[in-house]
């Protein structure tokens, strides 16, 4: 299988790929979104004329929020994030995105998370993902505990947690480069939700690999057959192949469906899963695996 | 053999009643079973109060939120919202009562007027009790400080708060609030027929009444309602049954208002507001419509692929996948699992979990007649031996979903419930529905057609 043979191609280009990222976000930082540090986005359209930016700007302005910024929305609406916003600081915002009720207005969306709830959120989403992370190791140790020739189980857990963590630094890296270049591309719950989706996909992907060499090697062993324990990963390879790039293609045009076509509010997330659905393929085939002959031979030679 | 085609055509028909049913609750505006659309598609207003529990005894703390729970409630059932969600959220469920967080939760579908909204919760009466506060140096510094500050503002400057001037300088404030109200009833005098307010006292609160009385013979007990004397009567003597007349010279009107707002909104604790989302329900219409035209056209790329690619059982899997969806929309009503933007992206994302137990099936049936095997053969083979990756795979998808739910906020719940319900259903579709149309279609001699029918579309 080319996938083994050539192993520090395909594992170089992962680690390239993850420097970059880890780069990325110490680089340009993480965009969060008011879920995780509070704050406000108030959406309002005007149903007969839209006043110029500059107009709403200066209007805006003279109430003294901190960090406004406004931005224009489709055809006929502004988009505004403030700081957390008090019933009556909102009301003197649509106050003045209607110029002082001279145009008529309509108030499509509001949302004003305060600092506090925003830092509870972030501490919520770290536990979650460390707990589906620890809850996926405990799973895989349990369901390959009768291997231990040549790779122990656990090793096949700890090889699944590196394809775990290559796919969520990688889209949270290019969220980061995508965030220092569009206020939109933020990191918010559906992005966490996202790369929580992430892991349980990408772990369904490596699983079946896993699969595949355990029944090979235990095929293996009831023949009395000698095979090197790269050649049976390499077949396991080969015979998963088909399904791995089988499934994350519907899984993509279902994803790329939803985001070119799909809401608005959910197109950052189906971004973020394609993106992690991606990774988490090529982390399965062209890291994972090689991963694995890697530890067998580095352990054999020490033996 | 028979008995398995005749299982496929009574799964192909259950399949189809499904989805009538499905289809007659949608077109039919009074069924029992509509789809219950999240405040994200369906517009409305999403509101979350932080709770303030300091005052309340830590035994309770329980009770008091429930109380609350059932007082926002009546009140934004008075308004005639239809179907609010009033909810409690506690948090640090490991930690002593009195360190616990609660928050109340409160949604509001087709409200867009958050003014309205937050008003029609927020604005509740607190009622309270005082009685008075006995002459003394305290009493004096607070009156000289108010003067003070009465002073400072006459002469156009702002004055300086301190803890003093937020005292009431003539009442002193008791235990007993609206948290102990049993009911207010309107009454009349039966001398002067004028309108009174009666309260009835729940257990505890008659006896905190019958302590305070007792206590304050002769003097005034005040009655507070949002921070506002409204009746200042004397104490004749204790009053044990737990009952009060409140007479502040009210019309009939006034009267009637104060008891419905002290039944219906006697707040036990304060609450302050800490997160607003509203959306409209033109913007959630759209996210509505975007979401189900993404989902079919998804769909069509995922058939279209199947059929190229696996031919034959391509055909059954979009059958199989079919019969999925009427099951996934009709558990979605019967439940019923209110949608989310959210939600519908984890069911479609679900899509590709259901459609992924098929591949790797039909890619281990291959795998076996390849070896030499007959199609039944094969399909047995391949079903069984595909079983393990599949059920391997499909846990450890559940357990996400189990961990998302456990730990997500409403949003995160909504995929969460969705992703989990689609995966743990693909599983169950793609070993029963798909292996009986499967088998159901397959013979036990081979021809080249039949392998034909069973084989790779594109080579790889």
């Amino acid at each position: 299988m080319f996938v083994i043979n050539y192993r520090k191609i395909f594992l170089s280009i992962s680690a390239i790929l993850v420097a970059l990222s880890v780069f990325a976000i110490f680089f340009f930082g993480l965009n969060f979104g008011i879920d995780f540090k509070g704050g406000s986005i108030t959406e309002v359209s005007y149903p007969t004329e839209r006043p110029t930016l500059n107009q709403v700007e200066e209007s805006i302005n003279s109430l003294g929020l901190s960090e406004s910024l406004i931005q224009p929305i489709g055809e006929d609406g502004f988009l505004v994030r403030t700081q957390s916003l008090k019933e009556e600081e909102r009301l003197s915002l649509i106050n003045a995105l209607s110029l002082g009720k001279t145009v008529e207005l309509k108030e499509e969306r509001f949302n004003s998370i305060g600092p506090v709830v925003g830092e509870e959120m972030k501490s919520k989403a770290w536990v979650a993902i460390f707990t589906v992370i620890f809850a996926i190791i405990l799973f895989i140790a349990f369901i390959f505990r009768h291997v231990s020739e040549p790779v122990s189980s656990w090793k096949y857990g700890l090889v699944a947690i590196v394809a775990l963590i290559h796919d969520i630094i990688i889209p949270t890296g290019i969220f980061a480069f995508l965030g220092s270049m569009f206020i939109e591309a933020q990191i918010d719950v559906l992005f966490v939700t996202a790369l929580l989706a992430i892991l349980g996909f990408s772990i369904n992907d490596t699983i079946v690999v896993f699969d595949r060499i355990r029944e090979n090697l235990r095929i293996n062993l009831q023949g009395h057959i000698r095979e090197e324990f790269s050649k049976t990963v390499g077949k396991s390879l080969r015979q998963t192949f088909a399904r791995s790039i089988n499934t994350s293609m519907t899984t993509l045009f279902v994803l790329l469906a939803l985001y070119f076509f799909g809401p608005e509010t959910t197109k950052n997330f189906t971004l973020v899963l394609s993106i992690g659905l991606i990774a988490g393929t090529y982390s399965s085939i062209f890291l994972a695996s090689p991963l694995l002959v890697v530890i067998e031979r580095f352990s054999s030679k020490r033996n | 053999m028979w008995k398995i085609r005749i299982f496929a055509i009574v799964l192909l028909l259950a399949g189809f009643g499904v989805g009538y049913f499905n289809y007659s609750s949608e077109i039919d505006p009074n069924s029992q079973y509509p789809f219950s659309l999240g405040l994200d598609l369906s517009g409305g207003t999403h509101l979350v109060y932080q709770t303030d529990i300091s005052k309340v005894d830590p035994f309770d703390v329980r009770d008091s939120m429930n109380t609350l729970q059932d007082v926002i409630e009546r009140r934004v059932n008075l308004f005639g919202v239809s179907e609010p969600v009033v909810q409690i959220e506690e948090k640090g469920a490991f930690k002593k009562v009195e360190d616990r967080n609660y928050r109340l939760i409160v949604e509001l579908p087709g409200v867009t007027d958050i003014n309205q909204a937050v008003s029609m919760i927020g604005k509740t009466p607190l009622l309270e009790f005082k009685t008075e506060r006995p002459e003394g140096t305290e009493k004096e510094a607070i009156i000289k400080a108010l003067q003070e500050a009465q002073a400072v503002i006459e002469a156009g400057g702002s004055p300086q708060i301190t803890s003093l001037l937020l005292q009431d300088p003539y009442f002193l404030p008791t235990e007993l609030t609206g948290r102990y109200l049993e009911r207010a009833q309107l009454t009349f005098d039966q001398n002067t027929s004028e309108p009174q307010v009666s309260l009835v006292f729940n257990k505890e609160g008659s006896d905190l009444f019958a302590e305070i009385t007792k206590e304050n013979i002769g003097k005034v007990v005040a009655i507070y309602l949002d921070g506002n004397p409204i009746s200042t009567p004397v104490v004749r003597s204790e009053i044990t049954g737990g009952r009060a007349e409140i007479s502040g010279g009210f019309t009939p009107e006034e009267a009637r208002e104060l008891v419905r707002n002290l039944n219906f909104g006697a707040l036990p604790v304060p609450i302050e507001l800490l997160t607003t989302q509203t959306i409209g329900a033109s913007l959630g219409e759209q996210a509505a419509v975007d979401g189900v035209q993404a989902g079919i056209l998804g769909l069509i790329a995922v058939a279209i692929f199947m059929f190229i690619w696996y031919r034959l059982p391509g055909i059954l899997a979009i059958i199989s996948l079919g019969i999925y969806l009427a099951m996934m929309l009709a558990l979605f009503k019967l439940i019923p699992v209110t949608l989310t933007a959210a939600g519908i992206t984890g069911f479609i994302l679900s899509i590709g979990m259901a459609v992924d137990a098929n591949i790797l099936i039909f890619e281990r049936t291959k795998e076996e007649l390849r070896a030499g095997r007959n199609t039944r053969e094969a399909i047995r083979e391949g079903f069984a031996r595909a079983w393990l990756s599949i059920r391997d795979a499909n846990i450890s998808s559940i357990i996400t979903a189990v961990i998302l739910f456990w730990f997500g906020t409403s949003l995160i719940k909504g995929f969460a419930l969705t992703f989990g319900l689609g995966v743990l259903i693909s599983m169950i579709s793609a070993i029963t529905v798909t292996r009986t149309f499967l088998l159901a279609v397959s013979k036990e001699k081979h021809s080249k057609f039949t392998r034909f029918l069973f084989g790779t579309g594109l080579k790889f």
